[in-house]
């Protein structure tokens, strides 16, 4: 295997990481939740198109058409009903840190026990766009492929949005001091609504990706908030682009251990290059220092 | 932080339950244990419903112990050797995929709950951790859903334990002698390309196969783990492919075993003998891949002309909407079986009970079936897809069992 197939495979594997990790970063930077029900998200919508794809013969692609704005739906629907009321009462960020995280973790066996109920403790999965695409002599799932892509494309347009616009501005301020930007004529309320539900719907366009290729079940959710958990502080908690970064990064890192090393420490490898980057830049790789 | 899962409730249920269970228990203990006083057979059984072994109970553990009480129910209960039957009253807990859980739920169902039968949890690990406890409470262990190799020695210590699935280097010494035959007839080379998960089955399973390839004269050029939850396996193919194994085994778990299956697709990975772990014995496995699935090989499989199993593969199908998986599930129902007879023989005295299990002939799904030693020997150990059926191919000499055909088509 040359080092080109390796970076290239690399990526590809990132591009799924950074895809799961872009959404939590949103809710825990700008709506200020950390979502332990992230992962949960991901996986109500792998089975969500799982069910369009395998008993309705929907095309997963057009699925994700549905999925995504359901997730969205949802996810706003969670805060303004439940977490919108934690934020209200939450005396300082450290409270609002507590209560979400307790709220979040009850919400995850919430999410779970009704996804046992209706499918089960089974493995699930379908395959969907499972060739081979050739990329300079490398051989990748097309599906694969498309998380990679989906993952560029959303991270990119999402960044442009939020550096480039008055919306993505206010989206920014409400991140960076939530007290100021009610001065300013911000509604701190609904601009962080709107960035909890825009990460759900991010976590169901992984979901939906995701379930294309690797198999699920309903109570896997944990894992993918353990692995997008890892990519958002490596990347800078509610920065875009770092999660972008540290998801390919960490994808390229795995699959050259894997290569060069040996495959058994993908693992160890993953949380040495956590620790370096935590001990080298404690706000993370595009993180700001806290204010 | 695992503690609030259960809620800062539970300190003070577990104090009520045990003030309960104190004032209860001079009651239990007065009620005499005669039939005729009985109105059912308590079961009790832990498994896990939720948790990382969720996924391997939910298809060789749970429906199988479903389907029988559903049978026994169909039937009138369970039949005494008076000739009565008594319905039977379930105790179920969920081990969260936890050890310490199910110690606890299995301390909770002989103690508390005072069942007259404990059905066994899911896994071998899971097995081992409780197998003290139902040595202690004098509960017979059917213990299916676990390969060990230890089983000869843990028969010496807990008497009353069955172990129904083989042990590693069963598994590994059949592939192997399986492999030299073929090298011999000219089929495949003698490389072998091992990959493992590195985790209770995929350690077991390699560490009895590196002994097993040497003896059998095959030469293992690649022999590497990876850590569980493991999805890419883009370089293990590359550099299984670039080794030059006619062979390529993997002990994986399902959702690996499934990955391995999609990635070797994309890499257009055609070794002549592919041997997958864990999961490529699933009915799903099977219809997902249609003709493609033709001549992998993995651990199990069945024979197909055995009527009373196709019956049996039937009614699972009719009672829990799936089929069984091709290798556990059937084991899991003969040992149920097994006991629902062994109770008709001689009663709910458990140790009565345990010696029937452990001297007696029965007639179960898998046909006569007799322990040797506490341990179930007529197993099949390696089976092939042959034309959308996971058939036994070894032991050879075993009756019923399929030729195995090699080299396995390339994937189109």
């Amino acid at each position: 295997m040359t080092l080109t197939t390796a970076l290239i495979a690399g990526l590809v594997l990132g591009g799924t990481y950074a895809l799961v990790a872009m959404g939590l970063t949103l809710q825990y930077g700008i709506a200020r939740i950390m979502n332990l029900a992230y992962g949960d998200t991901i996986i109500t919508a792998a089975f969500a198109a799982f069910i369009l794809q395998g008993g309705l013969a929907v095309n997963p692609l057009l699925g994700l058409a549905l999925v995504v704005p359901g997730g969205f739906l949802l996810s706003y629907l969670i805060y303004r009903l439940i977490l919108s009321h934690l934020v209200a009462r939450a005396s300082d960020r450290g409270a609002l840190e507590v209560d979400s995280i307790l709220t979040t973790f009850g919400l995850l066996f919430v999410i779970q026990g009704v996804l046992l109920v209706l499918f089960g403790g089974n493995y699930t999965s379908y395959s969907f766009l499972n060739v081979a695409v050739d990329i300079m002599g490398a051989k990748v799932a097309a599906n694969r492929l498309l998380a990679l892509a989906l993952a560029l494309s959303i991270g990119l347009t999402l960044y442009l949005l939020l550096t480039r616009t008055r919306w993505g501005t206010a989206l920014r301020a409400v991140a960076v001091a939530p007290q100021s930007a009610a001065l300013v004529g911000i509604d701190v309320n609904r601009a962080a609504a709107f960035a909890f539900a825009l990460g759900g719907g991010l976590a169901a366009a992984g979901g939906v990706v995701i379930s294309m290729y690797q198999t699920f079940t309903a109570t896997a959710g944990v894992v993918f908030t353990m692995k997008a958990l890892i990519v958002v502080i490596m990347g800078g908690v509610g920065n875009l682009l770092g999660a972008l970064c540290a998801g390919l990064l960490l994808g390229v890192v795995e699959t050259l251990v894997s290569t060069y090393v040996d495959p058994g420490l993908t693992l160890a490898a993953t949380y040495a290059i956590f620790l370096v980057v935590l001990l080298w830049r404690p706000q993370g790789l595009f993180g700001r220092v806290a204010r | 932080m695992t503690y609030s899962k259960g809620g800062r409730c539970l300190p003070s249920f577990t104090a009520l339950a045990t003030i309960l269970g104190l004032a209860l228990a001079p009651l239990v203990a007065a009620t005499p244990a005669g039939a005729q006083d009985r109105t059912s057979v308590k079961i009790g059984y832990a498994v896990s419903k939720t948790g990382a072994n969720a996924g391997g109970a939910a298809i060789t553990t749970i429906p199988n112990y479903r389907l029988w009480l559903h049978d026994v129910e169909k039937n009138g209960g369970l039949e005494l050797p008076d000739g009565s039957k008594l319905p039977i009253e379930l105790v179920e807990y969920d081990d969260r995929s936890s050890a310490e859980e199910v110690v606890r739920a299995v301390e909770r169902l002989a103690g508390q709950d005072q069942v007259d039968f404990i059905l066994p949890p899911w896994g071998t690990g899971f097995n081992l951790a409780v197998a003290p406890l139902f040595d202690r409470y004098g509960y017979p262990q059917l213990a299916v859903s676990s390969v060990t190799d230890k089983a000869p020695q843990f028969v010496q210590r807990w008497p009353r334990s069955f172990w129904f699935l083989g042990g590693g280097s069963d598994y590994t010494g059949a592939l192997a002698s399986l492999l030299s035959a073929q090298v011999e007839a000219g089929t495949i080379n003698n490389k072998v390309a091992m990959v493992s998960v590195a985790d209770g089955f995929g350690i077991d399973l390699v560490s009895a196969a590196r002994p097993a390839m040497a003896e059998a004269g095959m030469d293992v050029v690649l022999d590497r783990t990876y850590p569980v939850g493991t999805n890419d396996f883009t370089t293990l193919l590359n550099e299984a492919a670039a080794s030059g194994a006619d062979t390529f085994v993997s002990f994986s778990y399902p959702p690996d075993t499934f990955a391995l299956t999609e990635q070797a697709q994309v890499a257009d990975y055609n070794p002549k003998v592919l041997y997958l772990g864990v999961g490529a014995g699933f009915p799903p496995y099977g219809r997902k891949l249609g003709d493609k699935a033709e001549g992998i090989m993995t651990l199990g499989g069945i024979d197909a002309k055995n009527a009373q199993n196709m019956a049996y593969r039937e009614r699972h199908k009719e009672v829990t909407g799936e089929y069984p998986d091709l290798w556990g599930s059937v084991i899991t129902y003969a040992s149920l079986q097994m006991l629902q007879e062994a109770i008709r023989r001689v009663g709910l005295d458990r140790e009565a009970v345990s010696a029937e299990l452990s001297g007696g002939t029965f007639q179960t799904v898998l046909g006569e079936t007799k322990l040797q030693d506490n341990r179930l020997r007529d197993l099949w150990l390696v089976g092939q897809w042959q034309d959308g059926q996971l058939v036994g191919v070894a032991p050879a000499d075993r009756p019923g069992a399929s030729e195995v055909i090699l080299p396995r088509q390339p994937w189109k």
